[in-house]
């Protein structure tokens, strides 16, 4: 299977939803009015984009197309430009669709080490599991690190997929400082010589101040350890979290520097529109999406096929 | 926990409170509510739906007739936000012979495991022996965690090897080994998370339901949720007929408004809410209390209810008799601040009281729960004798008090200087009626010990005869000395 036909079977309900609703709503003929645009604004906002982003399109629309008749193409490409236009950023443009390590900063020399972080349940072991896996196949060496002392059975959760990918894996009791795990995983990465080395860290809520301190301390020893480390920096946001995926990715990044965003969880019925807001307010792209249970089902984010299977056919 | 949407519906609010209230600028308020409503991912449709009741009530003649129209719409926001979340049912269906099976359901990562042990702790405090059962086989490490939570909690947890078994089976299984058990009358499912628009694993979920009958299925919800909580809701609900939601998480930021779209939609009670990671961090869910929060009013109720469950009652009666006493030592002073950690922690306490929510988001980087910390240490580095009689600590003993508890002398004497303050107002407290009583309170906030900035300063005591401002003694001052300057000169006319 091709590499965005995943993308797109897992968006697949997403464009449903956006599809029919659609052709129910703009029929080739009618007048765009404004009870139509404010239907055609609450399908926007139910993918969680938020009022701002969804205003925008919508005034777009109100603005070339209001009280004239439809016609469907120009409708979709005023959409579609706007939403490229929220998604695109000044910095370099996505990055090359056929090498799915592209999106991943590396280091000049050494190790590349790639802290995740990211509230309770987003997914974020699933997401290194599936990123190991990801490096493993394009024949890099990858150490992990259990960052995630806290959680009952999380060291051995990640242990179970070092097993199954056969990585190697560095580990501490539960209850230990996650920092010192941090600083044996660069140890190690560096004894081995590995390619990659990613940090688990322990699910927390941006709110709680002493957790958000230890993830502060967690970086800070491993670009103590490692200069310039660590390389890239990823939030996993699952992709069902409504407006607090934006506070959540301005408090984790003031804390870790984010560099990026896995979206986990987008085969449901949930858009991850948040990323829309995140990407306009802090200029944090999405790296990876994350479209299902197998360890495969990653897949480096590109906003141009996004929108496309988000709404085009 | 939903300061976000407090906020922004207390500035629409007030946005009408202001100036003359007139049907226009009740609907451009509305609108702000209803942004305000969207922003905190209230499903569209009721959010909508909400503001129209709203403002159709709030346009009413009698609304703008009224003496305090603004206060009057408050009142209805808050009576439709209560209908919204509203009416509660808290009861887990347990029955009083036999064993009860409960079957938590949910996405991927909702917080099921967690949630299962903090039910077990719940039903275990209300005299009950709950099981746990593992019925997870999909996710890696899964079984593993429920163990370790069973331990925590002191249940016992059944489980079966994920490459030999099915949930159904593992289900089964559990309920004959609980039979056997013989003392164990709830048994708790813990299910794997599966998406809604999965097939496969929701027909599993109904193989498990028909197979089982479980007394109760309850789906657990992420709070941080957006318009998608709806739909998954709606689709766990159609399998399952779900009869009850607990809503995790709510301890972030999140605005939350999973809350007041999933029982909207669903038509389904939220029973439960989860604050935090320990596994005692789960509420009750009170519509009431919740809008009375959203609208920024506290949580008095709630407060009140932790302060009754967890206070040592007997010792909170001794300390208030020794402080009627005037005899409030160092040591009791210790005590009482290990009875009120016991309630959380101070941001947590002062979001529940109201006019309090605020002051704990300006506290910002303070961190009120480490200088507790810091107290304690100290006054644990004291001897007996010196907490009894604090006069007696002078600069050696000082010193060795700082180095015992690693921290300055200097901290030393202000926990000092602190506790001779307090202790003062205690003791002119102790003999006062509850209306002096909360003059004293407001003494204290004008010392400082409101002000998370300021250590508390003890207010110079003036005879009640004179002025207390600096400037008017000045001036009466200087008034006494024109005068006496007067006298004189008439005297020497005289002469």
């Amino acid at each position: 299977m091709g590499l965005f036909d995943k993308l797109k079977r897992g968006l697949a309900k997403t464009k449903q939803v956006l599809q029919t609703d659609v052709r129910d709503l703009f029929k080739a003929g009618d007048i765009l009015d404004e009870e139509k645009l404010q239907q055609f604004e609450s399908r926007l906002l139910k993918t969680d984009m938020g009022v701002e982003a969804a205003g925008a399109i919508v005034a777009d629309l109100r603005e070339h197309h209001g009280g004239r008749t439809v016609v469907l193409v120009e409708i979709w490409d005023t959409v579609k430009r706007q939403l490229q236009a929220q998604l695109s950023w000044d910095d370099e443009t996505g990055w090359d669709a056929s090498d799915p390590l592209s999106p991943l900063e590396s280091a000049d020399a050494g190790p590349t080490v790639i802290l995740v972080a990211g509230v309770n349940g987003a997914g974020k072991t699933t997401s290194i599991a599936k990123l190991a896996n990801l490096l493993q196949g394009a024949g890099k060496t990858v150490v992990l690190a259990a960052g995630d002392t806290f959680r009952a059975a999380a060291v051995e959760q990640l242990t179970m997929w070092s097993e199954r990918l056969g990585c190697e894996i560095v580990k501490q009791a539960s209850g230990a400082d996650p920092a010192s795990v941090a600083h044996i995983g660069c140890e190690r990465a560096l004894e081995t010589n590995s390619d990659y080395l990613i940090v688990d860290t322990a699910g927390r809520l941006q709110t709680q101040k002493n957790l958000m301190d230890e993830l502060a301390k967690v970086h800070r020893v491993i670009s103590k350890k490692i200069p310039g480390a660590p390389h890239e920096s990823l939030l996993v946001l699952d992709a069902t979290t409504g407006q607090n995926g934006v506070s959540q990715a301005r408090n984790f990044s003031e804390v870790t520097e984010c560099t990026g965003i896995i979206l986990a969880k987008l085969d449901g019925t949930a858009k991850g529109g948040v990323v829309v807001p995140i990407r306009q307010q802090m200029g944090i792209p999405v790296k990876y999406v994350g479209v299902g249970e197998q360890i495969d089902d990653l897949e480096p984010f590109d906003p141009d096929n996004f929108v496309d299977a988000l709404i085009a056919d | 926990m939903f300061e976000g949407i407090t906020k922004s519906l207390s500035d629409a609010l007030g946005a009408i409170g202001r100036g003359k209230l007139t049907e226009g600028n009740i609907r451009e308020g509305m609108k702000q509510v209803r942004q305000a409503l969207l922003e905190a991912d209230v499903n569209y449709e009721i959010a909508n739906d909400f503001v129209n009741r709203v403002t159709e009530q709030a346009v009413g003649e009698q609304v703008l007739k009224s003496l305090k129209p603004s206060e009057q719409i408050v009142g209805i926001v808050h009576d439709e936000l209560i209908q919204l979340m509203g009416p509660v049912d808290h009861s887990l269906g347990l029955k009083r012979q036999g064993i009860t099976v409960l079957m938590m359901c949910g996405l991927q990562g909702s917080g099921k495991t967690t949630t299962c042990g903090k039910l077990a702790t719940m039903l275990q405090q209300q005299g009950r022996h709950p099981m746990l059962v593992a019925a997870d086989l999909q996710r890696p490490a899964a079984i593993e965690q429920l163990k370790v939570i069973g331990e925590q909690v002191g249940v016992p947890v059944y489980s079966e090897p994920p490459s030999e078994s099915t949930p159904v089976k593992v289900c089964r299984n559990a309920l004959k080994e609980a039979e056997k058990q013989g003392d164990v009358n709830v048994v708790i499912l813990d299910t794997a998370g599966r998406l809604h628009v999965d097939d496969e694993l929701m027909a599993e979920l109904e193989l498990i339901d028909r197979k089982l009958q479980p007394d109760q299925a309850l789906l657990v919800c992420d709070a941080m949720t957006g318009q998608d909580a709806v739909n998954s809701a709606k689709a766990f609900n159609d399998a399952l007929e779900i009869d009850g939601v607990i809503l995790t998480k709510l301890d972030g930021d999140t605005r939350g408004g999973a809350a007041l779209s999933v029982k909207a939609v669903t038509g389904v009670p939220i029973k439960f809410v989860g604050v935090g990671e320990q596994l005692d961090k789960l509420d009750e869910f009170h519509p009431d209390r919740m809008a009375g929060r959203i609208l920024g009013m506290g949580d008095v109720l709630s407060l009140v209810e932790s302060v009754r469950d967890k206070l040592d009652e007997d010792e909170m009666l001794a300390q208030q008799q020794k402080m009627q006493e005037g005899k409030f030592t160092l040591d009791d002073f210790r005590k009482q601040m290990a009875q009120i950690k016991k309630l959380g922690s101070m941001g947590e306490i002062m979001k529940m009281i109201p006019g309090m929510g605020g002051m704990a988001e300006q506290m910002g980087d303070m961190n009120p729960d480490q200088d507790l910390v810091h107290i304690e240490a100290i006054i644990s580095s004291m001897t007996l004798d010196e907490r009894e009689n604090p006069e007696k600590i002078d600069r050696s003993r000082r010193n060795r008090i700082a180095q015992g508890s690693g921290s300055d002398p200097s901290d030393v004497n202000r926990l000092l200087k602190d506790f001779d303050n307090m202790s003062g107002v205690m003791q002119k407290m102790a003999g006062m009626g509850m209306r002096d009583r909360m003059k004293a309170i407001n003494e204290l906030k004008d010392m400082g010990a409101m002000d998370p900035n300021a250590s508390m300063n003890k207010k110079k005591e003036r005879s009640k005869r004179g002025p207390v401002d600096r400037n008017t003694i000045r001036e009466k001052r200087k008034k006494e000395r024109k005068n006496a300057r007067n006298a004189r000169k008439k005297n020497k006319r005289k002469r």
